[in-house]
């Protein structure tokens, strides 16, 4: 059909394989380019970059600027920008670390069960209320975001300050230290119920799309491009659980997990991490965005909005209060973000999050979302949040220096922009 | 005689100053296309969009079959059935054509997502019927030609049932078969009954389409008159000028007989 005859110069035979796959050249690009990426790494590397080890803290390390970039893809796709999430995920940490070290154990008395949730709970309210705040001063005063957020930006850092008196606030209660990352995993057998869960729904979700869309008497995809999608899907999928869990859990450690149970660990066991909890958050992250992004109403008209703000008005969009929903979106996620960086740390600190807006911004950029608005995804921000991620414990583990490495990570960006500009023209997109 | 399907009477809207729309009356009635004419800048689109409630007037009342009706909001004006296609076409330009058809009202399944196998079915049916060349459903609308933005934004007033349709240029940027098409589909839909407002800087386009004209000049109405009872000069001369010919019924805009008026 004409609509997929506007890609660029490629043979007509790889034309058919896309088109019939119906794949997002982009992101394959995307893949494509982070694939390189890592393989580059791991010949300077000398093998340790693509190690399950290095796996397993690359995805732990993305995690808290990922969770952002998802709500700043709404933020950007609505054509405003969102300065203050560092700030702001300072600020949420500063909360929930009072909350779980001072006030609840005053209440509940300390380590109790249910320290970990309701501190959680208590960081999203906030972040939620500081973002619809700053989304209502855009919607409804009608401040540009850029400065109602660079002023966020400088305030909320220092709410922060405010809030834990310039100090160290820790250590944070156990269980919640468990969504930081390598002191929470799943396991390797819940892992894999997991993977084979996720694997089942991919596909019946393939399966029910494909019997809608024939319902209908729509054209559907060729059953070979239906089976090749599948098995990349289970394979992806199974593929990163396995990654996980050959991750295997130091002998010593292993020891001490053992002896905090009474129990002694029999000889020659051993055990992987499997996927941890913040990793686990992320991906429900993901899916609740992306069904947001796809499947509702909301989704719909923050892409109308991103698109004509004044055709979405004049359809009867209240583009003001849709402007503070995105924002207490992004701001509920700087909460959850928060939970993971600090529970990461154990403690939460004054600096937590510094220069996080710009990975952020940077991660929804480098995945495709156009500061013009009206366009983005959310799997590319989170693959751009692992794209900036690589490149930087990457360059660490070569051994550049630390301003060599900021200075790639800035070309980087400006190249993975201007390579998207480029992408657009071809297509028409 | 028969109510009148639409009655604005005494509309005014001002823009820091501006009298951009001073004191208009204008009426429409079932299976008939009014066209408004005017100069740029003569307060046409900012008349209508007060019905279609993009804006809201500074006094002046709007009856719907007799009723008086309350149009705050572009939602208040689709409750009255009342539907427009803009000048600009109002497209979300990033979106395909069923998103657009059907934004704001989206199909949505028993869970309350948003269904767009549903939404590209209903869309392939009325493309059928008004543009059967249209293919590109999962394009974005910016991919499309001129004529099938139209179309799109066409499509959306005609959907949902209008009983009174508002046309801001419809042809403007449309090609010869294309404005025939939209011609055709005028008179089709005059037949079921629909009121049209028509605005158009096309003469030609308005004799041919429209039964009744409304001239309007610096925010106030020059006169109405049906074509049928003046001539192409006639209405130029009630554009440029502000001048209502004898077939005409003159409104507070008219300039005053004795030609010393300005």
């Amino acid at each position: 059909m004409s609509d997929t005859a506007l890609s660029g110069p490629k043979s007509p035979a790889a034309r058919n394989i896309f088109a019939a796959l119906q794949l997002d050249t982009r992101l394959l690009g995307m893949i494509g380019a982070f694939i390189v990426l890592c393989l580059v790494f791991n010949v300077f590397t000398d093998g340790r970059f693509l190690t399950p080890r290095n796996i397993f803290n690359l995805t732990i390390q993305t995690v808290s600027v990922a969770i952002m970039a998802t709500g700043m893809v709404f933020v950007i796709v609505t054509r405003h920008i969102d300065l203050s999430v560092g700030s702001l995920l300072a600020t949420v940490a500063a909360v929930m670390a009072v909350v779980q070290t001072d006030v609840l154990p005053a209440v509940l008395g300390l380590g109790h069960p249910g320290i970990w949730i309701l501190a959680i709970v208590a960081g999203v309210i906030v972040g939620v209320l500081i973002g619809a705040f700053q989304g209502w001063m855009i919607g409804y005063l009608g401040i540009p975001a850029f400065i109602v957020t660079l002023g966020g930006l400088l305030v909320w850092r220092n709410v922060a300050w405010f809030i834990t008196n310039g100090q160290t606030i820790g250590p944070l209660d156990e269980t919640f230290t468990m969504i930081g990352g390598i002191g929470g995993t799943m396991g390797e057998t819940a892992s894999w119920i997991f993977g084979i869960a996720a694997v089942a729904a991919a596909l019946w979700l393939q399966v029910a799309s494909r019997r809608r869309k024939s319902s209908h008497g729509f054209p559907v995809k060729p059953l070979w491009a239906e089976a090749t999608m599948a098995a990349i899907t289970t394979i992806a999928i199974l593929g990163f659980v396995w990654i996980l869990n050959a991750y295997e859990i130091p002998a010593a450690r292993l020891r001490r997990i053992f002896e905090a149970r009474g129990e002694t660990l029999p000889e020659g066991l051993t055990m992987g991490y499997g996927i941890p909890y913040s990793v686990l958050l992320l991906i429900i992250v993901a899916i609740v965005m992306t069904v947001v992004a796809r499947r509702t109403r909301l989704g719909r008209y923050i892409f109308a909005t991103g698109g004509n703000p004044d055709a979405a008005e004049l359809s009867g969009i209240n583009t003001r209060f849709l402007t503070v929903k995105v924002f207490a979106i992004m701001g509920g996620l700087c909460a959850l973000a928060a939970a993971v960086a600090s529970a990461r740390l154990g403690f939460s600190t004054n600096d937590i999050g510094t220069l996080d807006e710009l990975r952020v911004i940077a991660a929804a950029v480098i995945g495709g979302t156009a500061l013009a608005g009206g366009i983005g995804t959310i799997y590319g921000a989170i693959l751009g949040a692992l794209i900036m991620q690589s490149l930087q414990s990457g360059m660490a583990m070569v051994g550049v220096d630390a301003p060599l490495q900021n200075i790639v990570v800035g070309v980087v960006l400006v190249i993975a922009v201007l390579v998207d500009i480029i992408y657009r023209k071809r297509t028409g997109d | 005689m028969a109510t009148p399907l639409v009655e604005m009477k005494d509309m005014c809207i001002s823009f820091g100053g501006v009298r951009a729309v001073d004191h208009v009356s204008v009426d429409l009635y079932p299976g008939e296309v009014v066209g408004l004419l005017g100069h740029n800048g003569a307060g046409k689109s900012t008349l209508i969009k007060i019905l279609s409630g993009a804006y809201k007037a500074d006094s002046g009342e709007i009856l719907i079959n007799g009723d008086q009706a309350h149009i705050h909001s572009p939602r208040d004006a689709r409750h009255h059935n009342i539907e427009t296609i803009y000048q600009t076409l109002a497209l979300a330009d990033n979106l395909d054509a069923a998103s657009n058809l059907f934004l704001g009202r989206e199909l949505t399944s028993p869970l309350g997502f948003v269904d767009d196998d549903a939404m590209e079915a209903e869309t392939r049916k009325i493309m059928g019927r008004l543009n059967p060349n249209f293919k590109k459903f999962h394009a974005p609308v910016k991919a499309l030609s001129g004529g099938q933005r139209q179309s799109v934004a066409i499509a959306r007033a005609v959907y949902f049932n209008a009983k009174i349709l508002i046309m801001d240029e419809p042809t403007a940027a449309l090609g010869v078969h294309e404005t025939q098409m939209v011609a055709e589909l005028i008179q089709e839909l005059k037949k079921q009954g629909l009121g049209i407002f028509l605005i158009s800087h096309d003469i030609h386009d308005v004799f041919q389409l429209c039964d009744r004209i409304a001239v309007m000049k610096n925010g106030q109405l020059v006169g109405t008159a049906k074509t049928t009872d003046v001539t192409d000069d006639d209405v130029l001369g009630m554009i440029i000028l502000g001048k209502c010919p004898a077939g005409a019924t003159p409104g507070p805009g008219a300039l005053a007989d004795d030609g010393a008026g300005d």
